[in-house]
């Protein structure tokens, strides 16, 4: 497919520019190294800029005739939220280390932990005991994910590779189903399409599909051109977004597996990532301590969630079922709850003594779930 | 040609997480401006006297005014800065917290700030403890005694130079004057209280783990980068878009609509699980549940995907749906579903069954889809793959949205749900029985085990309700009238006919074209057989019972049998190999083996087909005993042809 479009990007180069054979000659005789570039490729290069930043006007242009309204005119008749107060109801300790991801499953009282200490365990939050305690090869585990049936979960981290362990084990043993390698970046975020398929996503730039019965790779989604660092998919399961260090957030189609829009404005990398409810629109959540909010069908930034009083990176976040408020975990110990609709800071979520590190509403939206490098997990409500 | 994107430079230098630092080195600058900022004053402290100290209720003070926030945020905003060493406390100095009260801060020096990013070298820390060790002679901290120690034995090759270079400054520290060097060696203190912290503090220095790509790195900007970027832009130029206006109002109106079924925001009734400790409202929600409650039916409302997504609104729906005799759209849908996301070995057989149910000409459950997609599918389905019934299934996504879910919400199916669904009343608990649901908590179902009960009531209600359904074993045959329900059973004369019809190519799956000539059910028996299928090679005794089967079943086709729910259980093809066997059967002995045995192994063989769990025995009564035995008398000829389990191999061998 790569090769598919270098070749595509030639035509074009010969297509639009005025010297295109030109072009093209110079480009199939370019060394990788930019180092023995000639003055003349430079000026070239300097012109392929030029014309890149004109297309980028173009994009922003388009853009903007159909930005006939913003989000806060429309929000204005919206009834204020109020202040949100949610309670610490459940604290699950059984971590020895920072825990790194946590993700909830489909009946909203079981969730899944990773941390530091090797450990995936599944808890049952209601109790707060621990329904599976899975020892991992690798302990430095990044990221976990539990399947939308509850038959598997999944982690992965430094060792490159997302691991399926399977629930249904006969006489309650978990084991490893499979082991998906060939990620040559550490697995910084995964999650489940079904039993048979997981999206993962890498520090080596690129998002995967996999087929768990194979354990083959069924598509590659490269296009970021820094660390991966989440993903999210879109409640019909027909898209993904990504996010990354080159501070941009992609929309991948997993069906076409292609890059269908790209959106940028973060000042830093992108941490966290989710969709909106209805899955129309995108939020991202950055190391420049802002939230965003993009929407996909008018292909423009809605709004940025930020305030002077806060200062540190946002590591995680999650929408409420309605989607009118965000919730963002941060890296000054705090969670920030947000209106989503008018950017307004509307509660606190204040209890860990360390970073948090992953936050996840419950599919029903009762409850939400923190997790926190001091080693412990809270429920709020 | 190097492009260095300044952007990128945010002094992180693999150092993730650090992209804020600049925001608060802003408001640092803020704190010590000599008109809007914190005030500070000598301060005497024991017997030194410390210029430029601050109060921690000061600094939380300014801070609470500066962003409007309240004072336990203003706290916990300035321990953070305390915490990366912009602010450092005279007193308690490893305990980087503000405390809300007059004990004394300092600003750290910019040169000791984290973005001036100083190599954290254990050099420096060893020539920074060994001083100390000369100053304070021996008086090192635990931890610090453990670090020397260690950094000692590393370091041994150069400690003298760490030992020369600690007492120079040592010198060079007493020629200054007192207060200065007071201040600086607070300063030293605070920073390696920052970067070298004692165990079990939390340090606002740890930054995880390092990025793959160097953010600083300077990037390899070659004309096809370029390229990439502008490709994607021009197409991204010419995408579609919606109006801002459309798109936002759908945000906000989606917000509105859910706003009482967010637990965050309104309450739930009876209780919220994570409050009362009482799962009433997870009981009442279970997926299968008899009656829904009014919140859950409400939701149905706001879309169709709602609907389609909760498991007790397929059913409502499936309900209205076959009041309108337009069931078949939600059961191609889930069979859609199914196919979509169920196992790989599977699509090829699960895509066969929803050709032969739904979309082949004549089909039991055939769908309405105009001839375009139609076509789409039917030759997609030569090669099927996961995604191979997308179109035909939204074109049937749309129609039921359209149409029928407009019609659903008017339906009386509805409205008597409506009127059915419960309204729980909110749970007033006491103190008391609070405590007693905390001690009562039990573990949740796993989600496994309530997906089996799941399938299993589903299974109940299909033998039910849905008989069409479980007609998966039909082979579709051009006259659909007969074969729509087992009223119009076809008669026994009839059924030869129908089967040997089954076998020509009449109307072939595609797949099984695009496989080889030889037809599924073949396949399947062959593998069946190769299985090692008892029936297959069961001895004599093995041959009665089945025998016995055989009859059994022609007495019960004999009787007028009404479509009972075993019945509902066989498919058409095993009657009316059932049939045939009753009409071929004879009782007399000499019965000659006029049926090619070819054929007749053929259609008995599709038997085989049915699953295990519809073997349903008539019971038995001692004339179909005689009977049978006086079928079994029969000898070989009659038996070959009783048995339909027999190999074709031994048929042909016997007869």
């Amino acid at each position: 497919m790569l090769l598919c479009l270098h070749i595509w990007f030639l035509e074009v180069v010969s297509n639009c520019s005025d010297d295109g054979s030109h072009a093209k000659d110079h480009h199939l005789s370019l060394p990788v190294s930019t180092g023995d570039l000639t003055t003349s490729a430079m000026g070239e290069m300097e012109e392929l800029r030029k014309e890149m930043e004109n297309l980028k006007d173009q994009i922003t242009a388009a853009r903007k005739t159909f930005q006939d309204s913003t989000l806060q005119e429309a929000a204005a008749g919206v009834t204020v939220v109020g202040r949100v107060q949610l309670k610490t109801r459940k604290t699950l300790r059984g971590h020895l280390a920072k825990i790194y991801a946590m993700h909830w499953g489909t009946d909203s009282t079981l969730c899944v932990s990773a941390s530091q200490d090797g450990k995936l365990i599944v808890w049952d939050t209601i109790t707060t005991n621990k329904v599976n305690a899975i020892p991992l090869k690798s302990s430095w585990v990044m990221t976990c994910a539990y399947a939308p049936s509850g038959n598997l979960v999944a982690c992965g981290g430094l060792d490159n590779m997302c691991s399926i362990y399977n629930l249904k084990g006969k006489d309650g043993n978990v084991k490893v189903m499979r082991e998906l390698a060939a990620h040559t970046g550490y697995l910084s975020c995964c999650r489940f399409l079904s039993d048979t398929e997981i999206i993962t996503s890498s520090g080596d730039c690129t998002c995967v599909l996999w087929d768990i019965e194979t354990g083959t790779q069924k598509t590659v989604f490269a296009g970021h051109q820094g660390d991966a660092m989440s993903l999210g998919v879109s409640p019909d399961f027909k898209f993904f977004i990504s996010g990354a260090c080159d501070f941009t957030a992609k929309l991948w189609d997993i069906r076409e597996a292609e890059c269908r829009q790209t959106f940028g404005g973060h000042e830093s990398d992108i941490n966290a990532i989710g969709f909106f409810p209805n899955g129309n629109a995108v939020i991202t959540g950055s190391d420049d301590a802002t939230c965003k909010l993009y929407d996909l069908r008018a292909d423009q930034e809605l709004l940025t969630y930020q305030d002077a009083s806060i200062m540190c990176g946002v590591t995680s976040l999650a929408p409420s079922k309605s989607g009118r408020l965000l919730l963002a975990g941060h890296d000054d110990f705090n969670v920030n709850i947000w209106d989503m609709l008018k950017a307004e800071r509307v509660g606190v979520l204040a209890g860990h003594d360390n970073r948090v590190s992953c936050i996840g509403v419950s599919s029903d939206g009762m409850a939400c779930c923190t997790g926190s490098w001091d080693s412990f997990l809270k429920i709020w409500n | 040609m190097t492009i260095r994107n300044t952007l990128q430079d945010h002094g992180q230098r693999y150092r993730p997480r650090m992209a804020s630092l600049k925001k608060s080195e802003k408001v640092l600058l803020e704190m010590q401006d000599p008109k809007t900022g914190l005030k500070s004053q000598p301060q005497r402290l024991v017997i030194t006297t410390i210029p430029h100290a601050i109060t921690g209720e000061d600094i939380i003070a300014w801070l609470a005014d500066r962003f409007q926030v309240d004072t336990q945020e203003a706290r916990s905003f300035g321990s953070m800065l305390v915490a990366l060493g912009y602010i450092y406390p005279l007193q308690d100095h490893k305990r980087l917290v503000i405390k809300p009260d007059a004990s004394l801060y300092r600003f750290q020096t910019p040169y000791f700030w984290p973005t001036q990013q100083l190599p954290v070298e254990d050099t420096d820390y060893a020539i920074y403890l060994a001083k100390r060790n000369i100053r304070k002679k021996g008086i090192l901290e635990m931890h610090e005694q453990e670090h020397y120690n260690r950094l000692h034995k590393w370091m041994n090759h150069k400690w003298d130079f760490i030992v020369m270079q600690a007492k120079e400054q040592y010198r060079a520290a007493k020629e200054r004057k007192k207060p200065d060097r007071v201040v600086f060696d607070c300063q030293e203190r605070a920073y390696w209280v920052v970067h070298r912290p004692p165990p079990g503090t939390v340090s606002a220095m740890d930054y995880g783990l390092d990025r793959q790509i160097d953010p600083n790195s300077d990037e390899a900007v070659t004309p096809d980068f370029y390229e990439r970027i502008m490709i994607f832009t021009q197409q991204s130029i010419m995408r579609p878009r919606v109006k801002s206006s459309v798109s936002i109002g759908a945000l906000v109106k989606y917000c509105a609509t859910y706003n009482n079924h967010d637990p965050f925001l309104s309450n739930c009734l009876p209780s919220n699980p994570w409050i009362t400790d009482d799962v009433t409202f997870w009981t009442l929600n279970m997926p299968c549940v008899e009656i829904p409650t009014k919140m859950r039916v409400e939701r149905w409302t706001f879309s169709f995907a709602e609907l389609l997504s909760d498991t007790r609104g397929r059913d409502d729906f499936r309900l209205f749906l076959k009041k309108e005799f337009s069931g078949e759209n939600l059961a191609f849908w889930e069979a859609c579903e199914d196919l979509k996301w169920g196992k790989a070995a599977s699509i090829k057989e699960k895509a066969e069954h929803i050709y032969k149910t739904f979309l082949a000409r004549g089909a039991p459950r055939w769908i309405n889809i105009d001839g375009k997609t139609m076509e789409v599918t039917v030759k997609g389905l030569k090669h099927p793959h996961r995604y191979v019934l997308d179109p035909a299934q939204t074109h049937i996504y749309m129609l039921m949205k359209k149409d029928s879910y407009g019609r659903y919400q008017k339906s009386p199916v509805f409205k008597d749900t409506v009127k059915k669904a419960i309204c729980p009343d909110e749970h007033r608990f006491s103190g008391a029985q609070l405590e007693q649901n905390y001690k009562k908590r039990r573990p949740c179902l796993s989600p496994i085990i309530l997906r089996q009960m799941e399938q299993e009531q589903r299974a109940k209600m299909a033998a039910n309700i849905d008989i069409t359904q479980l007609c998966r074993f039909t082979t579709p045959v051009p006259h659909l009238a007969v074969y729509s329900g087992f009223t119009d059973y076809p008669t026994a004369t009839a059924s030869p006919s129908l089967t040997f019809l089954a076998h020509t190519p009449a109307c072939p799956s595609p797949i099984s074209v695009a496989l080889d000539s030889t037809s599924v059910s073949e396949r399947r028996v062959e593998e069946a057989e190769g299985d090692g299928n008892p029936a297959a090679r069961a001895p004599v005794g093995g041959n009665v019972s089945k025998s016995r089967m055989a009859l059994s079943l022609r007495r019960l086709l004999k009787g007028g049998c009404t479509p009972a729910t075993m019945f509902a259980s066989l498919s058409p093809k095993c009657h009316s190999a059932a049939g045939t066997s009753s009409r071929i059967q004879p009782i007399s002995p000499d019965q000659p083996s006029q049926a090619p045995p070819r054929r007749l192994g053929n259609f008995f063989q599709i038997k085989v087909d049915i699953p295990p769990e519809c073997r349903i025995y008539p019971i038995e009564s001692e004339d179909e005993e005689e009977e049978s035995r006086a079928a079994f008398r029969g000898g070989v000829g009659a038996k070959e042809i009783i048995c339909p389990w027999e190999s074709l191999t031994t048929q042909n061998g016997t007869g």
